[in-house]
């Protein structure tokens, strides 16, 4: 019984921590991309509202909480409500297993991997439900676009996923990390990071391959139809998704919270974990306001002519050469 | 098969040049202002509403009540008139209302007039929510400058 409580406790706690986190980064990334935006624009961007505009977003956030949430006459009154809400839980749930630091880590599973790409593929089906609840051309559109270009861009992620698999022989997270102790794996694998990291934009719908939003063709995709809250628990769970894409791509390849060691290396580790996933993050931003969008068949095209004949040919390459090595060790 | 790898090699190119110039973007200075804070300078061309020139040497303005700006204004916003004053030749001003809200800037009285007595303001920033603030009394004006 006792024991039962702890768990608990564990998971509510957890559960807590992880959705104020998922508020937060929202909050922060959501400043850094208008602002990033302005700068690239030459703009100053949000300035009223504290200094250099740094309380806008909160500001913002009380504005949206009072708004009101609008559910249209026709649409699927329970699916359109609980749309959003299915849109947030799954981005929450990966976070179990991602290594903030050596010890910050709520669960490593030895499928940690795998448990991650499988919640994170809910997201596709709540993009679904919210397009098709809202009775709506223009949302049924984008989630019609998001499940074509998400079933597309799977592909590459898996395969170049898989290269890290066979190199690491383990699934877990924390190995994973740990494997990278002497060299990153970027250094080895240049070319699945490249993969990965493109796949995962079109993962996270995002600039260029925004196109389940796309604002100048389906005014703004699946979440045409929501308002207030519903709206920007959507946002919330995007930005989320960033993050979890980003935090995947610094396991796999960037060295997870390997860096210079700081004192109480089992816990600060995560401080360097952080600096890099957000440089990833930023770079999203960055190629979000430099690229337009991509039309469609060139979006198809790119992830079948060359992401997946390229991540292939980079996993087979990987295993001949896992199984030579050793081979070449005993002949020398 | 031709084209697959230059194709390649040119679009990574062409992405990674646009990235360049974006992030050339972000260090240059911004372009845009702060309006209600900062301002940028207008230029004297600008035609705001009329005022009158106050003349450097007898310090009051130059109008000698000819009458031509009310005669030439195609949309007779302008109304003066003026009395005889003893000592003085010709008529002195003692009424000059301008009326905005019905001007549409062409400039005929700034031209016509024979002592350039009057000329266009560099106010913008002209914002009420009664329409009497922008029926202008031009000789209080003056009084008020002296």
């Amino acid at each position: 019984m006792e024991n039962l409580c702890g768990t608990m406790v564990r998971i509510i706690s957890y559960a807590v921590i992880m959705i104020i986190f998922g508020f937060a980064n929202a909050i922060i990334m959501g400043y850094l991309e208008r602002k990033l935006a302005a700068r690239i624009q030459r703009r100053p961007g949000p300035m009223e509202v504290g200094p250099h505009g740094i309380y806008q977003l909160f500001v913002d956030g009380i504005k949206i909480i009072g708004k009101q949430l609008i559910v249209p006459r026709d649409v699927d009154g329970v699916l359109f409500r609980i749309a959003p809400l299915l849109a947030f839980a799954p981005v929450v749930l990966p976070f179990i297993v991602i290594p903030f630091s050596q010890k910050l880590q709520a669960r490593d599973f030895n499928l940690g991997l795998l448990f991650i790409v499988t919640i994170a593929s809910i997201n596709v089906l709540t993009i679904v439900i919210a397009g098709w609840a809202s009775n709506n051309k223009y949302s049924l559109f984008g989630a019609m676009r998001s499940v074509a270009q998400n079933i597309s861009f799977e592909v590459p992620v898996l395969i170049s996923i898989l290269c890290i698999a066979l190199m690491t022989r383990t699934y877990s997270m924390q190995g994973i990390v740990e494997a990278q102790g002497t060299v990153w794996f970027i250094l080895i694998q240049p070319v699945a990071f490249i993969i990965y990291f493109i796949a995962g934009l079109a993962e996270t719908n995002r600039n260029p391959f925004d196109l389940p939003e796309a604002e100048s063709e389906l005014t703004a995709g699946f979440h045409t139809e929501y308002s207030g809250f519903g709206f920007s628990l959507f946002v919330i769970a995007e930005y989320a998704n960033m993050f979890l894409v980003c935090s995947i791509a610094t396991v796999l390849f960037l060295g997870g919270w390997h860096g210079i060691p700081l004192p109480f290396f089992e816990y600060t580790g995560a401080v360097w974990f952080l600096a890099k996933v957000y440089i990833l993050m930023v770079i999203m931003v960055w190629i979000r306001w430099t690229f337009p969008r991509v039309r469609f068949d060139q979006l198809l095209n790119f992830s079948w002519k060359y992401l997946i004949p390229f991540s292939l040919v980079n996993l087979l390459l990987t295993a001949i050469c896992i199984k030579l090595f050793p081979l070449l060790k005993e002949m020398i | 098969m031709n084209g697959y790898f230059h194709d390649l090699y040119r679009g990574s190119k062409s992405l990674l040049s646009g990235m360049l110039v974006t992030l050339k973007a972000i260090f240059q200075p911004t372009v845009t202002v702060q309006y209600p804070r900062e301002k940028i300078e207008v230029t004297p061309n600008i035609r705001g509403h009329l005022t009158m020139v106050l003349d450097p040497e007898t310090h009051t303005h130059r109008c000698i009540v000819c009458n031509r700006c009310a005669k030439e204004c195609p949309s007779s916003c302008i109304d003066l008139s003026g009395v005889k004053e003893e000592g003085v030749k010709g008529r002195v001003l003692s009424r000059y209302v301008y009326n905005y809200t019905s001007c549409s800037l062409c400039g005929n009285c700034v031209d016509v007039c024979p002592t350039k007595a009057i000329e266009f303001s560099c106010e913008y920033e002209l914002a009420s929510f009664s329409k009497e603030d922008f029926i202008f009394d031009l000789l209080k004006e003056v009084k008020k400058s002296q």
